[in-house]
Order: C-alpha cells, then structure tokens, then sequence
C-alpha cells in the first residue's frame, strides 16, 4: 500500500489529525443544527423528531407489475413511493414506437399514457403517501398525468405531496437522457416551477441531482460542485422568469450518491448545505430560511457495486447507508445487492430495505444530531470539500455558466477524465475493490435474477393502441394543438399539456408536438 | 502478397464503439474507448442513442475491423442480433462483434452462439479488453 493514502476523490488523508487542523468558528461555519448555515442539518433534532424516509426506488414492467410492488413495498413498512420508468418513457416515445423495440418496461415501467399512470396508482390514495418521480426530459407531462390522477382520485392538488427530478441540467452533463436542447428544457423547468408555487405548494418541483454525475464517474468534489452549480442555475432561471426567489427556493431539493468512502460522503453533505445557504441568503437574497435549508434523499452508489460475489454488496449499501444518514439525509434509497446484474427481486429489495430498518432502530446512529461534528478530520474535510467547490464555481463562471460549459463539453471531459483515472487505479492494483480486482473467488455461485417477461412489452403495445382507438380522436387533436400553440409562444405550459394528458394524449404524441416547436439535441460526444 | 495488403497489416486496428439503444450510461463505453486508444488503436465512438442501423452505417462508413456494443438496458436479446443481421447483410461479416454491459450469463450464451466473440460484463479490467481486441483483430 502506498504511503500517501486519499480519499476517492483524491483529496490526501494524513494519519492524524489534530485540534490545529480544523480551522471552524462555530458560529460562523457550523451553527446550530436546523439555523444558518445548516451544516449539522436543517432540523433542531433530526431525526429524533422525524426519521428519514424510507424510499425504495421500483419501477418494471408494466403499470400492473409496478402497481403491486408499490402495494408490497408499502406493506412492508416503506413510506415514500418511488417511480422508475423505462427508457422510452424517459425519452419521449410510446411503447409502440420504433425506438422502443426491446426496451419497453425493462429499466423501469412503462407509462405512455393517462390510464396507465391511473393504474399505476390504483389503491394508493395521492392524498397520503408522498411520491417522487425519476423523470426528466417529458417530467412537464408525467407530472400533469399525476394531477390528473390525483383529479381523478378526488384529491387536492394543495394535498399533493412529492418530488419530480426534472433536472435536466445533469442530463446534458452525465445522465445524457434528454428530449430537447436546453433552452427549451430550462423553459419547461421554469413553467413546471411557476405552475406548482401556485397550484401544488407541497410538490418539490426539481431534485437536482449528483447522483448521476457520480455514477457517470466524477469524484465527490465534482458531484458536489457540479450539483450545486445546477441549482443555482435554476434559482437564476427562476428569478430571470421575475419569480420571486423565496417563492420557489424552498420547493428546491437535491439528489446525492453515497459512496463508499465514509468520511468523504460525510463531509460532502456537510459541505453541500452550508454551501447552498450561504449562497441563497448572501448572492441571492433570499430571505425565508426555507430556502436556504438544503433538503436532500439520498441513494448508495450503484457503481460501487460489483457483480462478482453479490452479496457483499449488501456490506458496502450498508455503509454507504450509514454515511448518508450520519450526512443528515431527509430520505434514502438503499441499492439492492443484485442492481448490477438486473432489476431486484423481491427478496433483494427487502434485504436493502431492513438495512435501513436495522441503521435506524438498532444502531444507535439517529439517536443524536450530526454525530461527527467536531472531529479534527470531518470538520477539516468540510472545509476542504467547500473549498474544492468553490474553486470549480470559479471556473464554472469563467466559462460563461453551466450551459456554456455543457456545450463545450467541460463537464463532459472532467467526468470522463475522472472516469478513466479511477478505472487506471482499479486495473494497477492501487485501489482494491473485494471480489474483483483482490479476494477473488474463481468458482463463484449465481444468484437468482429478477427476468422481465418480454411479453410485457407486446401486451403494453397492444394497450397503447387500445387507448388511441377507444379515445375522442377530435379532442386530442385540439389539445395538442394547444400545446403546439403554448410552445410556440411564451405561455405557461402546463395548462395544455394537462388538457391533452386528460383528453389521453399519449406521451409520444405531445413530445412530438413539442418537438416540432423545440427541435431536438445531439451531443458532440468526448472520451 | 500485394502492396494493399502489406499496408493493411501495419494499420492500426479500427474499432467502433457503439451505444445502441436509449440508455445514456456511457462510463463503460467512453473508459473502453479511450483504453483502446491509448493502446494505439483508432477508435470512433458513435455517442449515444443509436439505432443498429446507423451503427451499422458508422462501421462501413469507417472500415473498422471490431465492432463494440455497450448496452445497459436490457435490451441486448433485441439490438446485439440486429446489428450482427445488418453486418451480414452488408457483407460485413468479417467484421467481429464485441458486447459490453449489463448482460445477464445465459443471454451472453446466446449472443456468442449468434457471433458475438465477447461479451465483457462489470469489472472486467481495461487491459483484458485490449488484449481481446488485438487478437480477434489480428485474427481476422
């Protein structure tokens, strides 16, 4: 082993630590737990007065196989609903579209229209549970098909609770599932975030997302960095749009990995809220303090997984379980030890879900507010984290903004550039990953995988069609002319595009509408 | 052997790394593309959210000697045998076919028995890649 041990994101880690080290004034840098800065996090008591939610995401098949699981997941004691939908979903196409051929219901459910999202929510009451969406580039419709669900069920938007992930910022920097360019999709972010203060105020209408770049392959300073330079990026989209800052900040929330270096992702959720204060009340003049408190859910990192000796991945969620909550998660999903060799089983996502369940009732680790506040190395590592941040916003804005440096590829290049390095250290040996590059088993038994049925995909076809042939085809055609209308011109979106979901638009159809209007995008792609 | 031949020899080996499909998980096909060319080959990667055909289209476009798919979502069973069909029907067929991603064992058999000449899956090192590239290259 070398000498000069770092962190995974390549910070140095010395042997010890000492008083001199960590440079904090308590008032200024750390503060109370649930006051400026929010560093030990944004309650008084955490979790003494609230656990984190419990938040598996699920998503496979079709809205009747994702519907069950939901039903299942609650049963067994989950709090918050989760939703993944499948590629096509993702990218804008219905199920019978030629782009969707082999991917349907696969990554995710299929959802193309109205009555499948009624489906999907079948016997949960909107009114009760809160759901978070993992929807970016169409979130404008999937969101408008959860109100009109919601319409349906009899509930108040005001009584709608849950997040959508709409950041499409991350999407152009490392997730690159995008519909349009991106001024026409900070467009459509803009008109969701002005649609919701006024009509769904419980909705967290963006969770900008780390998690993403740091599955892409950033380090934690990136994922940090990068993150929050997106947030501000909307907060200025926002208040260019002539809202009023204290109006939308508080519906902000955020989206980070946990990854296998303990302290490190520690820090990183340290950092990232006295950061995202800091920032709100001073360079954007916000006064409520709800918009300077970052609020965060948190998932384990998929790419730490490995799919040699699977089970041991239930040891490393664990850990990186415990960073997120020792970090002050407001809620968690924790990965399913089989997620790099296929959706989860049953059985698999309930091993990760009881490791939540044993971190927060036998543990002991959410018996007192941020834990680690006062160690020489945390508190010195905050201070480092915040620095390596500050140091790429620096560069960030010498670039011309997050678009400018999208478009020129500068988070592109530095993602793959972290990428790159990280495997380099894996295949020489200088890191050590259990099972696969050190404790090898050569004979290694298989595990169970969860197998999508591909008839799925033939039966949810057939059902989109059912839906096109049994709706009011003059109603659509008026709706989507609206919204081919509202695009065209500097009018909210959401309106029409409620309409025509409610009229069983598909979610191809109005993509495509909205394509017409916005074009689409393509990426020069840099390795 | 002829003057042609002989400068096809010392060429370097050109490869097509390709995103078949809608999934836009590029880490493994960009780390894999940039491996392959630090180890002197020619790599052209098409970017993300390609049909087969136009994958296709890019491989006789370019004249490349291997083509490496990297595909996470599942939907390998569809694309892998629609781009080994297209090469064929291109005339291609001496063109090698890798895969690389989320495949689960027995769809990897099946991918092989189809002409695929590896199916690399999570944490396979770099190196063993570029290995199997230059020998089923050369072999070609």
């Amino acid at each position: 082993m070398a000498e000069r041990r770092e962190t995974l994101s390549g910070l140095e880690v010395k042997p010890v630590y000492r008083p001199q080290d960590a440079q904090v004034d308590h008032d200024r840098d750390l503060g109370e737990p649930g006051a400026y800065p929010y560093t030990r996090g944004i309650h008084p008591r955490m979790y003494r007065d609230r656990l984190w939610t419990m938040r598996q995401f699920a998503g496979f098949g079709t809205a009747r196989e994702t519907n069950e699981r939901f039903h299942y997941l609650l049963r067994q004691g989950q709090t918050g609903l989760s939703t993944a939908f499948d590629m096509p979903t993702l990218m804008g196409y219905d199920s019978d579209d030629a782009h969707s051929l082999g991917e349907v219901g696969r990554e995710g459910v299929a959802v193309d229209s109205l009555r499948d999202m009624e489906r999907l929510f079948e016997g949960i009451p909107l009114g009760e549970v809160s759901t978070s969406m993992t929807i970016n580039g169409p979130a404008i419709i999937l969101f408008a098909m959860y109100l009109a669900v919601a319409e349906r069920q009899g509930v108040s938007w005001s009584q709608v609770r849950g997040t959508l992930q709409a950041d499409i910022l991350k999407e152009y920097i490392a997730q690159k599932e995008w519909i349009f360019p991106p001024e026409p999709s900070m467009r459509l972010i803009v008109d969701m975030m002005e649609f919701a203060t006024r009509e769904v105020p419980q909705w967290n209408t963006i969770s900008i997302s780390g998690y993403h770049i740091r599955e892409a392959g950033s380090t934690a300073v990136q994922e940090l960095a990068f993150t929050l330079a997106d947030g501000f990026a909307y907060v200025e989209a926002g208040m260019a749009r002539g809202l009023e800052v204290d109006a939308f900040a508080p519906r902000l929330s955020f989206f980070f990995n946990a990854h296998i270096d303990f302290f490190e992702e520690i820090a990183k959720y340290r950092a990232a809220r006295r950061i995202w204060s800091r920032r709100m009340r001073e360079k954007y003049g916000a006064k409520n303090p709800r918009s300077w408190m970052m609020r965060f859910h948190t998932q384990t990192a998929g790419c730490s997984l490995t799919a040699q000796q699977p089970e041991v991945n239930i040891i490393r969620t664990a850990y990186e379980a415990m960073a997120g909550v020792l970090g002050g998660t407001q809620s968690l999903h924790t990965n399913s030890m089989d997620e790099v060799l296929s959706l989860p089983t049953e059985k698999a996502v309930t091993i990760a879900l009881r490791t939540q369940q044993v971190l927060a009732h036998e543990t002991g680790v959410a018996d007192t507010v941020d834990p680690l506040a006062g160690s020489y190395f945390i508190e010195e590592l905050t201070n480092r984290m915040e620095a390596a941040a500050e140091e790429y916003f620096r560069r960030i804005d010498e670039l011309g903004g997050v678009l400018a440096g999208i478009e020129n590829g500068f988070f592109q290049r530095e993602i793959a550039d972290a990428a790159y390095r990280y495997q380099l250290e894996v295949d020489r040996k200088e890191r050590l990953i259990v099972g696969v590059n050190s404790f090898v088993e050569p004979d290694e038994e298989p595990i169970p995988t969860l197998r999508i049925n591909p008839a799925l995909e033939e039966t949810q076809v057939k059902a989109v069609q059912a839906v096109r042939a049994e709706r009011d085809q003059a109603a659509v055609d008026r709706a989507l002319e609206a919204v081919r209308q509202a695009a065209a011109s500097d009018t909210n979106l959401m309106p029409p595009i409620l309409d025509a979901v409610r009229a069983y638009a598909t979610e191809g159809e109005i993509v495509r509408t909205m394509r017409t209007v916005f074009g689409s995008y393509r990426e020069a792609a840099v390795f | 052997m002829t003057e042609t031949s002989d400068a096809e020899a010392t060429r370097p080996i050109r490869v097509l790394v390709g995103k078949p499909g809608l999934d836009g998980h590029d880490r493994g096909a960009k780390v894999v593309a940039r491996a392959l060319r630090d180890a002197g080959m020619e790599v052209i990667y098409t970017g993300l959210h390609q049909t087969p055909e136009e994958i296709v289209e890019a491989a006789l476009q370019e004249d490349v000697d291997v083509v490496g798919l990297s595909i996470l979502s599942g939907a390998h069973n569809t694309l892998v045998p629609r781009v080994l069909e297209l090469l064929r029907q291109q005339g291609m067929e001496d063109v090698r076919v890798m895969v690389g991603g989320i495949v689960p064992e027995e769809d990897a058999a099946e991918l092989r028995r189809l002409g695929v000449v590896a199916v690399f899956g999570p944490g396979t090192e770099t190196e063993e890649i570029v290995r199997f590239t230059r020998s089923c290259a050369r072999g070609a």
